[in-house]
């Protein structure tokens, strides 16, 4: 039995999320006695993968292609698929992002393979993968079977464990997939990053400004603080409505679902869609006008005073630990 | 053009959920249920293609008689014609993909919309295999998008920034917030979405590959400390996070 590991890469790079999935598989196979075959693909990556058998791949697989630079929904699942069925790999494990989320349905079809998406826990029962899987933003938790014999799981970015890289590189496969036009119908020209902004979904520590912080021009505090902490801004779904903060900040049922180690809710209310979206972060911190406010039933830690107090005190005190 | 919007009928964002006695589905018991938050924004966008380019706006939706709900609100906000492909049984994401895939097909359409997710099982997969499917090109969570001819140049949302794709139609988008700003329907819409027939289908069934075993409410969190009342908690505040917490 073999499973199939995709780790994904930008800017020939791997991301951590790459790391997760390999070593993911690898528990999994330890488990049912089985194979890992980490996948990377891209331009180059040949001169890097050799590192994901430091995070527990027994083989790695290396498909570069000049066009492969750049992400393409149809050539990604193309490749994936192809290895899978050459490796006679019978589960394709994938991160959930925005790569991981757009191939993995197509390269369940193209496996007639059953799919769980956005998984937080894998459990082996036998020679079966219970998947646990979050609902209405985490509203509910349901536990999956997969039925069918090709199996295609994505896990949720930050909740697996990478564990320790050991040993060196490993050897990488190059493996040549001939690719045309066809291949290509839909394919990404260009990537413009955010300059320097960490991203919702994938930061470890997050603070969000609710709508108790009266206007955009208040968000600075909220800025300023994440950044002291190297972490990213959040916002809740009456500020973006209101047009304060860009959607891609959302957290919640209508935006993003997060799972940070740390979670500061700034003048957030906590109205269930927002809880839904950020409840099952590690530490969360409320800090609110409003002794009532159903945020402070999910924190951690709560300040019940105002916001334009509590926020500066709170920078100057992060800067003191830190240092600067 | 001939545009398609597949919409859901879905929980309302500000619903309790709870899980029905079986342990599998969702009690329904005061539940307020909605156009799929996301959807909204891919009728929106076959509305505005048709204003532009002219032609038909179908919207598709797979479930039971209380879709047509949200069938109907999309009519009202503009859309020709409504499907009900009729189905009350319980489908994974694979089986629900194939009942749209293939209605689609017959109707051969320039180009198909989705939410980018539904909110009920968060999945994101329908569009992307839908897609797959009908061996079309995709593009999905789209914030942007430029139709000139049968070239599109679309803008999609990845962490932290943006990709630019580019395809050509036909070909599957799935909606982001922020690609447009849907239209509240008019009395006049709300009207004529009363007498515009809801056309029923029966789809093929399929045998599920991904098996419900229990759904539960997630672990309960209980309240933690307050620390304090003003700026004077601050320093304890971030002593809790560094000693305690250990998270900064």
């Amino acid at each position: 039995m073999k499973i199939l590991a995709v780790a994904e890469q930008r800017d020939n790079k791997f991301k951590k999320t790459a790391f997760e999935v390999t070593r993911t598989a690898r528990t999994l196979a330890d488990q049912l006695s089985a194979e890992v075959v980490a996948l990377a693909i891209g331009e180059s990556t040949q001169g890097i993968a050799g590192v994901l058998g430091g995070y527990g791949a027994h083989r790695v697989i290396a498909v570069d292609h000049p066009k492969l630079r750049l992400y393409s929904t149809t050539a990604y699942a193309r490749i994936v698929a192809e290895i899978a069925k050459k490796e006679q790999a019978t589960i394709v494990l994938f991160a959930a992002t925005a790569i991981g989320k757009d191939c993995a349905p197509r390269v369940a079809v193209k496996l007639d393979a059953g799919l769980a998406s956005d998984c937080t826990a894998l459990k082996v029962a036998g020679s079966e993968i219970i998947a646990t899987r979050p609902m209405y933003a985490g509203k509910a938790m349901a536990e999956v079977k997969i039925q069918s014999s090709n199996k295609v799981i994505s896990i949720r970015p930050n909740v697996f464990p990478t564990g320790a890289q050991q040993g060196g590189a490993t050897n990488v496969e190059k493996i040549e997939i001939p690719l045309t036009d066809a291949d290509f119908s839909a394919s990404v020209k260009e990537v413009t990053q955010s300059s320097g902004k960490v991203d919702v979904a994938e930061a470890d520590i997050i603070v969000t400004g609710g709508r108790g912080l009266r206007g955009p021009e208040n968000f600075k505090m909220i800025e300023d603080l994440a950044s002291a902490l190297g972490g990213a801004v959040g916002a809740s779904r009456a500020v973006v409505d209101a047009g304060w903060r860009p959607h891609d900040e959302q957290v919640g049922q209508t935006g993003k679902t997060v799972s940070p180690s740390l979670y500061i809710a700034v003048a957030v209310s906590g109205a269930i869609q927002h809880l839904a979206g950020m409840s099952s972060s590690k530490y969360i911190v409320a800090i609110n006008k409003d002794k009532d406010a159903p945020i402070f039933q999910v924190a951690s830690y709560g300040i019940v005073g105002d916001a334009f107090d509590v926020v500066p005190a709170l920078l100057q005190e992060v800067k003191k630990l830190r240092g600067t | 053009m001939k545009l398609v919007a597949c919409v859901n009928h879905v929980p309302d964002t500000t619903a309790k959920i709870n899980p029905a006695p079986d342990g599998k589905s969702i009690d329904k018991t005061g539940v307020g249920f909605i156009i799929n938050p996301y959807d909204e924004f891919a009728v929106e966008e076959c509305l505005r293609l048709k204003e532009k380019n002219g032609g038909e706006v179908i919207v598709v939706s797979l479930g039971g008689d209380a879709h047509k709900e949200t069938l109907r609100k999309a009519l009202a906000m503009g859309a020709d014609k409504a499907v009900l492909l009729k189905d009350e049984s319980v489908r994974d994401s694979f089986g629900i993909a194939r009942a749209l895939a293939d209605y689609i097909k017959e109707i051969g359409p320039d180009a198909v919309f989705f939410g980018k997710q539904s909110i009920d099982g968060d999945d994101a997969a329908i569009g992307p295999m839908v897609a797959e499917m009908l061996a079309l090109p995709s593009v999905s969570v789209v914030v942007k998008l430029e139709i000139a001819g049968v070239n599109v140049v679309a803008e999609r949302e990845i962490e932290g920034g943006h990709e630019k794709v580019e395809t050509k139609l036909p070909a599957v988008f799935t909606a982001q917030k922020g690609l447009n700003e849907p239209r509240y329907p008019s009395l006049k819409g709300i009207m004529s979405a009363k007498s515009k027939p809801i056309d029923e289908r029966v789809p093929t069934p399929v045998a599920a590959k991904v098996e419900l075993v229990t759904m539960q409410r997630p672990p309960a969190k209980s309240a933690g400390k307050i620390v304090g009342t003003d700026a004077s908690a601050a320093p304890e505040l971030v002593r809790l996070l560094h000693e305690e917490a250990k998270v900064i």
